[in-house]
């Protein structure tokens, strides 16, 4: 533990405002609290880095007597992680492509053009991004039998892109609104259709809310267990969340440090797709700068 | 992923200028590029959805002959569903789950840590957000393990407990819904505190020092004038954790799979044990057709709580 609380100190600006000594003590208060808060929260995270590095490692958090590597190299094999890890992607990655292409084509006439159409569809978007999709699970099993789709790829990527379509329309509709229309109608002054229009100039100019909504499905299917363990059924097409459930029932009570080993693997590209996003946010939404040029 | 992209607002209109300027192609001709979002949504999210309402009617298995060939038997899930003593118990334990967790967990908690970075360092701040949000960014089923590790019997809370000199009990197996709904709570409340940042940070400081300087204590502060101020933020929030909530399976089903006995199962536990486990695709079917009806009650609810924030 030491190593993780080491990183929050517990530094407070008593100096802060001269005036009120009341309001130095509520903000240390305040800081003691969050930090208190904090370590409740990094605790059982602590669990799954010490035991990654720790050949005897057990359920109890505790300091490896031997730091190591070895859970790592012994969970890195094509069949515990690289196939899995594949998998993975390649739903990831479909689900993401093919939620992102379908949401722009369908932001652009609903941010482009007022129809009466527009609101009973937003409504109805904004309702299926409600729809519990675990509740569905059954009939969707059901439904994909009947349809042999099941342990198919292709089809379980289009289901995970459908059940993200309407938070990502919504997304891609909010950032399409944002993009000025003036720019598109010197294009069309020009001669282009609306398609070329959205595919030279608006789309490039709402890149980053592009990459927003990809990143946002892909880590969404990334961390999706329930999906693939129902539709997926032979291993070599299951992705890691459900290879890395089947591996924690096979050897759960004895490979505990390869299990915390498998898991971090499979969670640090989430997390460098998070902190990129959440960098970004700032910078990248100043679209206002190409109205000016 | 900040919680102003999850969190969708109703967009106003569209700028004005923008509308009617081109009344060229048709409005058929205008659609057409919805076209395929439309298809992906009818086949694998209305489809499923009407096929839960029709399935829910059939005994249909998952093998054997009622699995190519399920019979229509009427209400006959529905009737069995409401004299099943599982039935009950689990629709409560849901209820106890959602509000314990989300309502009252997730929800004050994450509105507490949103209140008191205001007032602490900046650094504090920003390093027990990252703390608050890594349990919320990991992959489901990783966040899962790591809270079977913390309350299994020789797990890091019973190792704590141990550290003041009590012998801690076996989480899971005596107190699987406390197990769950901590578990719950750790994982989801970073939701509640972006949401709750964001909208503090709407707040005009000036309307704060005010009161301040009209002598408005702390307390009277946070109830006259800043939880008015964010209760849009807080009715879109209460909307939103509450269906995340109803959709936990993955968490509940890695910690205890609904056990022991019944004590941690809830609905969509019950659901995948009833049509997967007992092969009963149908009556698991019916259960899910009561959980989407729970879903579209809550979500019209909040469609409708939505609706005045439209400027």
């Amino acid at each position: 533990m030491t190593n993780l609380t080491a990183v929050v100190p517990v530094a407070t600006r008593p100096g802060a405002s001269v005036a009120s000594p009341k309001k130095a003590v509520s903000a240390l208060l305040a800081n003691g609290i969050l930090v208190l808060i904090g370590l409740c929260f990094l605790l059982p995270l602590a669990w799954l880095v010490l035991a990654s590095l720790d050949v005897r490692a057990s359920y109890q958090t505790q300091i490896p007597e031997l730091l190591s590597l070895e859970n790592f190299r012994a969970v890195l094999t094509p069949d515990l992680t690289f196939r899995p890890l594949w998998n993975s992607f390649l739903l990831s990655a479909g689900a993401s492509v093919v939620t992102v292409v379908a949401s722009v084509l369908a932001a652009y006439p609903l941010s482009r053009y007022s129809m009466r159409f527009n609101k009973p569809f937003m409504y109805a978007i904004l309702f299926g991004t409600c729809l519990p999709i675990t509740a569905i699970m059954v009939p969707v099993y059901s439904l994909f039998v009947r349809l042999q789709l099941i342990d198919s790829m292709g089809a379980t990527i289009l289901f995970m892109a459908a059940t993200s379509l309407p938070m990502s329309i919504w997304m891609t509709k909010n950032f399409m609104d944002s993009v000025p229309i003036s720019l598109e109608e010197a294009a069309w002054v020009d001669g282009a259709s609306a398609m070329t229009a959205l595919r030279r100039i608006v789309v490039p100019l709402m890149r980053p809310g592009l990459g927003v909504v990809f990143i946002f499905v892909f880590v969404q299917a990334w961390g999706n267990f329930f999906v693939p363990f129902i539709l997926l059924l032979s291993p070599s097409k299951q992705p890691a969340a459900v290879s890395i459930y089947s591996f924690f029932g096979q050897f759960g009570a004895i490979a505990y440090g390869q299990l915390a080993a498998f898991s971090l693997l499979y969670s640090v590209p989430v997390i460098l797709l998070y902190a990129l996003v959440s960098r970004g946010m700032g910078a990248s939404f100043c679209l206002s700068g190409a109205i000016k040029g | 992923m900040t919680a102003e992209v999850i969190v969708p607002a109703l967009a106003g209109p569209a700028p004005a200028g923008r509308t009617g300027r081109r009344q060229k192609p048709t409005t058929t001709w205008r659609l057409l590029p919805i076209l395929p979002a439309i298809v992906l949504l009818l086949i694998f999210l209305a489809g499923p959805v009407v096929w839960s309402f029709y399935g829910s009617f059939t005994n249909a298995s998952l093998t054997g002959v009622n699995a190519q060939n399920p019979a229509w038997i009427g209400f006959g899930n529905y009737l069995r569903l409401f004299s099943d003593p599982v039935f009950p118990l689990s629709l409560g334990l849901t209820v106890v789950f959602v509000l314990a967790s989300a309502i009252v967990g997730q929800n004050f908690l994450g509105l507490g840590i949103a209140l008191l970075m205001n007032r602490a360092h900046r650094f504090v701040a920003g390093a027990v957000g990252t703390c608050v949000v890594a349990a919320w960014v990991l992959p489901e089923i990783v966040a899962a393990f790591v809270a079977y590790a913390y309350f299994s019997q020789d797990g890091t809370l019973n190792q704590l407990l141990a550290a003041l000199g009590m012998t801690g009990p076996n989480w899971l197996y005596s107190f699987p819904m406390l197990a769950i709904v901590l578990a719950n709570v750790w994982r989801g409340t970073a939701f509640s505190m972006m949401v709750y940042r964001a909208a503090l940070n709407d707040v005009p400081i000036e309307i704060t020092e005010a009161a301040m300087i009209d002598g408005a204590g702390g307390a009277k502060r946070l109830f006259l004038i800043t939880i008015p101020m964010i209760k849009s933020s807080i009715t879109t929030n209460l909307m939103l954790i509450t269906l995340q909530t109803l959709s936990v399976f993955t968490l509940v089903w890695v910690m205890t799979a609904g056990g022991p006995g019944n004590q941690s199962t809830i609905l969509p536990v019950m659901a995948f044990q009833e049509a997967f486990r007992f092969s009963d695709i149908g009556y698991g079917t019916a259960i899910a057709t009561v959980m989407l009806l729970i879903g579209a009650v809550f979500s019209i609810i909040y469609i409708r709580a939505l609706r005045p924030s439209k400027g």
